[in-house]
């Protein structure tokens, strides 16, 4: 049991109210709120240390290049990686995921080569895989799903083939809460000999996730979806791989020697961190994460299936609500897509919104899923450990006056 | 205070025209037809119209999907291009430009169920909603010109 009322006080922002009304914050999976921790993270930072890192000769460089580094570590054991040497910063998970397509995927694939993604990817694992089948004749071939929202098994056996060289695949689907087996679909993959990439942006935020368990290659993930603050992305990956790989962008902090020609790499990771990263956010992260270990991920992860299973109960309630993914709340994370029948989900959040209700209406940058779903958009509501039971009921009055607004009788002077 | 808002974005009259749309379907041998989305929010909107023998919008229809504002703007905007030369259709689109930014229409304008989107001003994010259907038309004039060499 999660002692959310502590916690919500650690949260500056779940204290203002929008128009009018306290903030229902439902719109985690966008990005999530910051707690005092992380913000004064980042005003003692800029007001004690700021330098830039691992250059500097003077006090302020080697403290600011220690916390940062400390950081490195601290995400390091946060996903259970064997050492902070497979740790990358990025600027986001869709940098790190093109990372590993231009370092790894442009030097290593040939025509013929297949990538398998699924059908419910997020676009950042998707666009840069058709990027990169673009530019080295590599074929794409997509796993597809059941009318339940979870992916179909049989169609991964038969397109995992020995021509497959990388499996991309979201731990958790951004859209439908589905949690896909990865654990079993990454031994399937090394049986084959393909390399496996997992898009854990939606899953490392909310549950226990141990790369060395799970044996992944390569695993991306982003701070700003789990209390920290935009403009850090996380990539691990197997210390072999980035040993093997060339750099992704080139400057300054990736290099050992440069001459007039050419140039030496740094060791790695830094040879994946050109120019001067993110300093002060990265630093900030840290205090994300130990915020994160102090709850702990699996009551975390329990709290987030107690509210979701209520949010679909109640929605459940109305029979004109469509409500999209796996019917086994076992299977899901705190993500609840749903439709209101005859109404867009854009008219449905704008009300929402008046009301004080924070959630996402759109295709959650997942069209070919909308697609397969047969719908343009969906409204999303997705909880984080802050959320209580209040929350779900606010959104549920909230989409009930939704519906009463617009089939209200007008009067219209024809 | 909240409904208030949210009436003003939704009058009555939007809220008609998106239950009831009027003049919705395919119209076969238009002068005219053009299409477009709203990439973000997965509205979209197809037009057509047929100009009559002094080059006068005899017909407009449209078929589309998306959000009340969206639809209802096409539902009413059908209804004031009746009648119009593509000059005055390309004032009237011009007319709603301006009024998203809070401009009055000129005096011989006559913007009728348009007027209702003025509240949609305060919504930012809505805008585009209503902005798809006139965008449509302009670019569907635009075309049909072009080819006629104007």
């Amino acid at each position: 049991m999660l002692d959310v009322k502590s916690i919500r006080a650690d949260f500056p922002i779940l204290s203002r109210t929008v128009h009018g009304k306290p903030l229902v914050y439902l719109d985690n999976a966008a990005t999530t709120q910051k707690p005092r921790q992380v913000i004064d993270a980042l005003v003692n930072y800029y007001s004690r240390y700021n330098a830039n890192i691992h250059r500097g000769i003077h006090a302020l460089a080697e403290e600011a290049t220690a916390a940062y580094e400390a950081v490195r570590e601290r995400t390091a054991a946060f996903l259970h990686a064997p050492s902070a040497r497979s740790i990358v910063f990025t600027r986001n998970a869709t940098e790190a995921i093109n990372l590993v397509a231009h370092a790894w995927g442009r030097a290593t694939l040939k025509a013929g080569d297949g990538i398998l993604l699924t059908e419910m990817e997020h676009h950042s694992n998707l666009v840069p895989w058709q990027l990169l089948a673009h530019a080295t004749g590599a074929t794409l071939s997509f796993v597809g799903l059941t009318d339940e929202g979870y992916l179909k098994l049989e169609d991964y056996e038969r397109l995992l083939t020995a021509k497959t060289k990388l499996v991309a695949l979201t731990h958790m689907s951004n859209v439908l809460g589905t949690i896909n087996p990865v654990e079993r679909l990454i031994e399937q993959a090394h049986r084959r000999g393909a390399l496996v990439l997992i898009d854990a942006a939606q899953s490392v935020p909310h549950l226990p996730v141990d790369v060395g368990r799970l044996g992944c290659d390569f695993l991306a993930c982003s701070a700003h979806k789990m209390l920290g603050p935009t403009g850090v992305g996380v990539l691990y990956a197997r210390e072999a791989l980035l040993e093997s790989m060339d750099p992704f962008l080139g400057g300054g902090e990736m290099i050992a020697d440069v001459m007039l020609e050419r140039s030496t790499w740094n060791e790695i990771p830094w040879k994946f961190e050109a120019g001067t990263p993110n300093i002060a956010d990265v630093i900030a992260f840290g205090e994300a994460l130990a915020y994160l270990e102090r709850v702990g991920l699996d009551a975390i992860h329990a709290h987030e299936r107690e509210l979701s299973a209520y949010a679909v109960k109640r929605l459940r309630e109305a029979e004109d609500i469509v409500l999209y993914g796996p019917p086994n709340l076992e299977d899901r994370g705190g993500v609840v897509s749903f439709n209101l029948n005859g109404l867009h989900p854009h008219d449905v959040g704008t009300v929402l919104d008046q009301e004080g209700v924070a959630i996402r209406a759109g295709h959650h940058c997942a069209k070919p899923l909308m697609r397969r779903l047969g719908v343009t958009a969906t409204a999303r509501a997705s909880m984080y450990l802050y959320n209580t039971m209040e929350d779900v009921d606010r959104l549920v009055d909230a989409v009930q006056t939704a519906r009463a607004f617009f089939h209200k009788p007008t009067r219209v002077s024809a | 205070m909240v409904v208030e808002q949210l009436d003003e974005l939704y009058r009555d009259v939007i809220l008609d025209h998106f239950r009831s749309p009027r003049n919705v379907g395919e119209l076969s041998g238009a002068d005219v037809h053009a299409e477009g989305n709203n990439p973000l929010c997965g509205d979209q909107i197809d037009f057509w119209l047929k100009l009559n023998g002094q080059g006068r919008i005899e017909q407009a229809r449209f078929v589309g999907k998306g959000c009340a504002i969206s639809q209802a703007t096409g539902s009413m905007l059908t209804e004031q291009l009746k009648g119009k030369t593509m000059d005055d259709a390309l004032r009237l689109i011009d007319a709603m430009k301006g009024l998203m930014q809070g401009q009055e229409p000129a005096a011989d304008v006559d913007l009728g169920d348009l007027e209702s989107l003025a509240g949609v001003r305060k919504f930012p994010v809505r805008v585009k909603c209503a902005a798809l259907s006139w965008n449509v038309v302009e670019q569907g004039v635009g075309e049909y010109r072009k080819q006629r060499g104007w």
